[in-house]
């Protein structure tokens, strides 16, 4: 485990311990009231899912067109992993959010369905390193690639097509009693994410230097 | 340039003449479409009426049905005989190969997409004549980004265990926009009242899906059909 992991880990303890208290501080919108706080859940989760895409897609090309290099394919492995999971984030507050928004748990919209069919990708990339056997690195590592082509529709589907998901541009312009407690809980999400991320890509390099012993020993 | 392109017309024209004295491909997906088109049927027609949204989406979901099905034989066939291996070897470009793989695919999807289009027209009354050209358009460009990316999995995965399942797994994710925009293109030509500039919004949805998956699939065939 890398040195900065435990600290990545007690900042991310520390602020998501406080951010219920900034979050609880934060004032009330005046048409969501309660529910409009699990936006600051909501946006980090999606912030670093799309983030996840992104790093997967450029450690998948450094995995097809680099040098042999187990980092980077646990780099790319990491980053689908957590694709997952923080998508898992987004797609449980999101339909809570949207109860009470839009009067449905799920609404066919394009930013939802296009982070959707992306976390489906991802779910496809993990499936074929799963069952693919030997080899499968540099099949799925294809995937990611296409994965990532994903990550900028996903971004502007907002802006082009007629939606009714807040679009992007709503962030900056935030208030700041509303962007104190977002930002301190993507710092918290980031940490956390960093952590996991670093964790998880020793263990894909250690799963690689002892699969390399094996494979010398039975040469 | 030129030699990649006389290479790629070279399998694909392997490949239609391997088809054109087996037929194997053409009956086998032939028949499924059409019963696939019937399931729909069943499923969705109440009275004797199709719901009028129905028919986009039936036309749309049996051609990537179809088109699975008859990727996965079609790499099947050079992996049994380990005739991709051969063609790999050949001093052509990797591009070469899958280009011409793609035109073979391509060409028989054109044949299931004609007899589709007529049953989707002859058994839940779609207007396939209300704008012929567009609809060409959106089912041309819509296989291209469907087959562009079929291609390349189906021959990657041929090196892989649970190919059959993992095909399907891992193709339909990524074609769903490609699947989207035709259904909403088509949608909008087969609607009561024609939305044709929608139509061709989504007509140039789906060029533009073509152009990052082409360039994509043509990027990343060389590296992945690699040994190391």
């Amino acid at each position: 485990m890398s040195k900065i992991t435990p600290v990545l880990l007690l900042v991310a303890a520390v602020v998501f311990a406080a951010a219920p208290f900034v979050i609880n501080g934060a004032p009330p919108e005046a048409t969501m009231g309660l529910v409009q706080k699990i936006f600051y859940f909501h946006f980090p989760a999606a912030l670093l899912t799309l983030l996840s895409a992104i790093a997967c897609g450029l450690a998948s090309a450094r995995v097809m067109f680099g040098s042999a290099s187990s980092t980077a394919d646990a780099v790319a492995c990491a980053a689908a992993e957590l694709a997952i999971v923080f998508g898992a984030i987004v797609f449980v507050t999101g339909p809570l959010w949207g109860r009470r928004a839009w009067g449905v748990w799920w609404q066919w919209d394009a930013r939802v369905t296009s982070t959707f069919v992306m976390w489906l990708v991802f779910w496809s990339y993990l499936l074929l390193r799963r069952f693919g056997g030997a080899g499968s690195e540099k099949l799925s590592a294809a995937v990611g690639l296409f994965g990532m082509a994903l990550a900028p529709f996903v971004y502007w589907s907002v802006n082009m097509w007629r939606t009714i998901h807040p679009p992007a541009s709503v962030v900056p312009k935030l208030p700041v009693d509303f962007a104190i407690p977002l930002w301190l809980s993507v710092a918290a999400f980031a940490c956390f994410y960093g952590a996991l991320m670093m964790t998880r890509v020793s263990l894909g390099r250690a799963e690689a230097d002892l699969n390399a012993l094996i494979v010398e020993m039975e040469d | 340039m030129r030699r990649t392109l006389r290479t790629a017309w070279r399998i694909a024209r392997k490949d239609v003449v391997i088809e054109a004295r087996s037929r194997e491909l053409v009956y086998t997906t032939l028949f499924f479409s059409v019963a696939c088109v019937l399931i729909f049927a069943f499923g969705l027609v109440r009275d004797g009426h199709a719901p009028e949204e129905a028919s986009p989406a039936i036309l749309w979901a049996t051609i990537v049905f179809a088109g699975t099905l008859a990727l996965g034989r079609t790499f099947e066939r050079e992996r049994e005989s380990e005739t991709l291996r051969a063609l790999l070897l050949a001093p052509s470009e990797r591009a070469a190969v899958y280009l011409g793989k793609l035109a073979g695919l391509l060409l028989l999807m054109a044949g299931v997409e004609i007899t589709v289009l007529l049953l989707v027209g002859l058994l839940f009354s779609a207007p396939l004549l209300r704008a012929p050209w567009l609809l060409a358009g959106l089912l041309a460009t819509g296989t291209l980004g469907f087959a562009c990316v079929g291609t390349l999995f189906a021959a990657m995965l041929m090196r892989a265990r649970s190919r059959d399942v993992l095909l399907p797994v891992v193709l339909f994710p990524i074609v769903i926009p490609v699947v989207i925009a035709g259904v909403r293109g088509t949608a909008a030509i087969f609607a009561a009242e024609a939305d044709l500039p929608t139509a061709l919004m989504w007509l140039g949805m789906l060029v533009f899906f073509d152009a990052v998956f082409v360039t994509l699939a043509l990027w990343t065939f060389g590296p992945v059909m690699s040994e190391g």
